[in-house]
């Protein structure tokens, strides 16, 4: 009975689906760009329309930065499950004997890899360009890396949610953004803390919490969004 | 081989009193359904019986039916895990990603549920030799399902679910896929398909679903559809 079943590896079908999703990204730069290109303009914006009055930007940076890493995060969520429910891909993985978990998990991962992970690296540059001081930096690289992170996760959940709706944008961001807020306070807080010369270790072990929970909750509360959006 | 005895008794896939709805209308009920090894079953009826909507209840896609199924004696929801790796669906949609080639589709299938031969072999025997490393988005509709149908040589699960799988492709790869189809039987597999087209296959059992339609509720709709239509005209 058991060369019935095919065998298959948990690790297997995780690699599998990492190496097809960031095959798929790479043939579409094109969206890849957006959000960072975004998140460029975006801050670019801010000494114009603010002032370019180094006192002022220094002070407002932590939190332009950090708002801008967000919305970006935000504007590429949409697409993490919307392809693979056009094409029937998602069904797919449904009813496949793999676990469900760990291919979603690899679907954030790539995410991530490609929205959060070039934000957070452009960050100190953008960070030069508000004239963030010199304590700053570090914060901000790892209080993004932690909550671009989170984020992807949350996202997923409600990218799950509304991948069966046609013009489900809007309510992606209004299912999200509440759940992003405890990420913004605390990762923007960690760099004004550094900035002002105070410690960071409480913020940023906060941020860690909030990954940890989200690595273990958010693909679970996912694929059981996803089951309730393919259910129809 | 009390395994191969106990086998013949039970059936493959069982339904007990299946019944589907779709948006508070009963698509059909008290469906019931055995099916051996060897069996195939061509699901029938008109447009909207409910053949897409039974067929996604059997692959486990939605389990928001009344009755039961069974996988081998096993009730299906906690049978799921099984269930998934002996069983195939196709679709409507063909679950294959343009921005790849045929043969990394496929790979991705082979890591997900495994094979019993090699992606290659699998794409050259629904006829895309040559197509392995051209990427989908240049494949016309017909070859993009013979992507998905190269996914049947690779499986090595018994249970077929297939959805309208003769949709665009020709007259020859129809042939094929009966062939394909006859042998899975003739392995002790089960099909379970919808086609409008007629099939030869000698074995064929024929279920209609409109033979399962409640009454009572077909009725019902249909007086629905008339007093829709008749509104309709007066508005025109």
């Amino acid at each position: 009975m058991a060369d019935q079943y095919p065998a298959v590896s948990l690790w297997g079908g995780f690699i599998a689906s990492f190496r097809r999703d960031m095959l798929i990204a790479a043939r579409h730069k094109a969206e890849l760009t957006n959000p960072l290109v975004f998140f460029l303009i975006a801050v670019t914006l801010i000494p114009l329309g603010v002032s370019p009055e180094k006192s002022v930007l220094a002070l407002l940076a932590p939190g332009i930065v950090w708002v801008m890493a967000l919305l970006a995060t935000l504007l590429s969520l949409d697409g993490l499950f919307r392809s693979d429910y056009d094409d029937g891909s998602l069904e797919q993985m449904l009813i496949s004997p793999q676990s469900l978990y760990f291919t979603v998990m690899a679907k954030v991962l790539v995410h991530w890899l490609v929205s959060g992970l070039p934000v957070t690296l452009l960050a100190p540059l953008l960070g030069l360009m508000l004239s963030l001081p010199g304590e700053g930096y570090l914060p901000l690289l790892a209080s993004l890396a932690l909550g671009t992170a989170s984020m992807s996760l949350i996202g997923a959940v409600g990218a799950a949610l509304t991948v069966s709706l046609r013009k489900g944008g809007l309510l992606l961001s209004l299912i999200v953004m509440p759940l992003y807020i405890p990420v913004l306070i605390f990762g923007a807080s960690a760099v004004q803390s550094a900035v002002q010369g105070g410690a960071v270790g409480m913020q940023l072990a906060v941020l860690g919490a909030f990954l940890a929970l989200a690595i273990v909750l958010a693909p679970i509360a996912a694929l059981g969004a996803l089951r309730i959006s393919t259910n129809g | 081989m009390t395994d191969s005895v106990t086998k013949v008794k039970i059936p493959l896939l069982e339904l007990r009193k299946l019944g589907c709805e779709r948006d508070e209308r009963l698509l059909f009920a008290e469906l019931d359904l055995q099916l051996y090894p060897g069996d195939v079953v061509q699901i029938g009826g008109p447009n909207g019986a409910g053949k897409t909507t039974l067929l996604r209840a059997l692959a486990g896609i939605s389990t928001d039916y009344l009755g039961q199924i069974l996988y081998a004696d096993q009730r299906l929801p906690e049978a799921a895990w099984e269930f998934a790796g002996d069983s195939l669906y196709l679709g409507h949609l063909p679950g294959i990603k343009k921005a790849l080639t045929p043969a990394e589709n496929l790979a991705w299938y082979q890591a997900q549920s495994g094979a019993a031969i090699a992606v290659n072999d699998a794409l050259a025997a629904v006829g895309l030799y040559g197509y392995e490393d051209t990427p989908c988005y240049q494949l016309s509709a017909g070859q993009l399902r013979r992507v998905a149908l190269a996914r049947l040589h690779l499986s090595r699960a018994r249970i077929w679910i297939l959805d309208e799988p003769f949709t665009a492709i020709d007259k020859l790869g129809v042939s094929q896929l009966e062939t394909l189809i006859a042998q899975q039987s003739a392995k002790g597999g089960v099909v379970i398909l919808t086609s409008h087209q007629d099939l030869t296959l000698p074995q064929l059992r024929m279920v209609n679903l409109q033979d399962y339609q409640p009454a009572r509720a077909g009725d019902k709709t249909n007086d629905d559809l008339g007093g829709l239509t008749s509104d309709g005209a007066y508005h025109g």
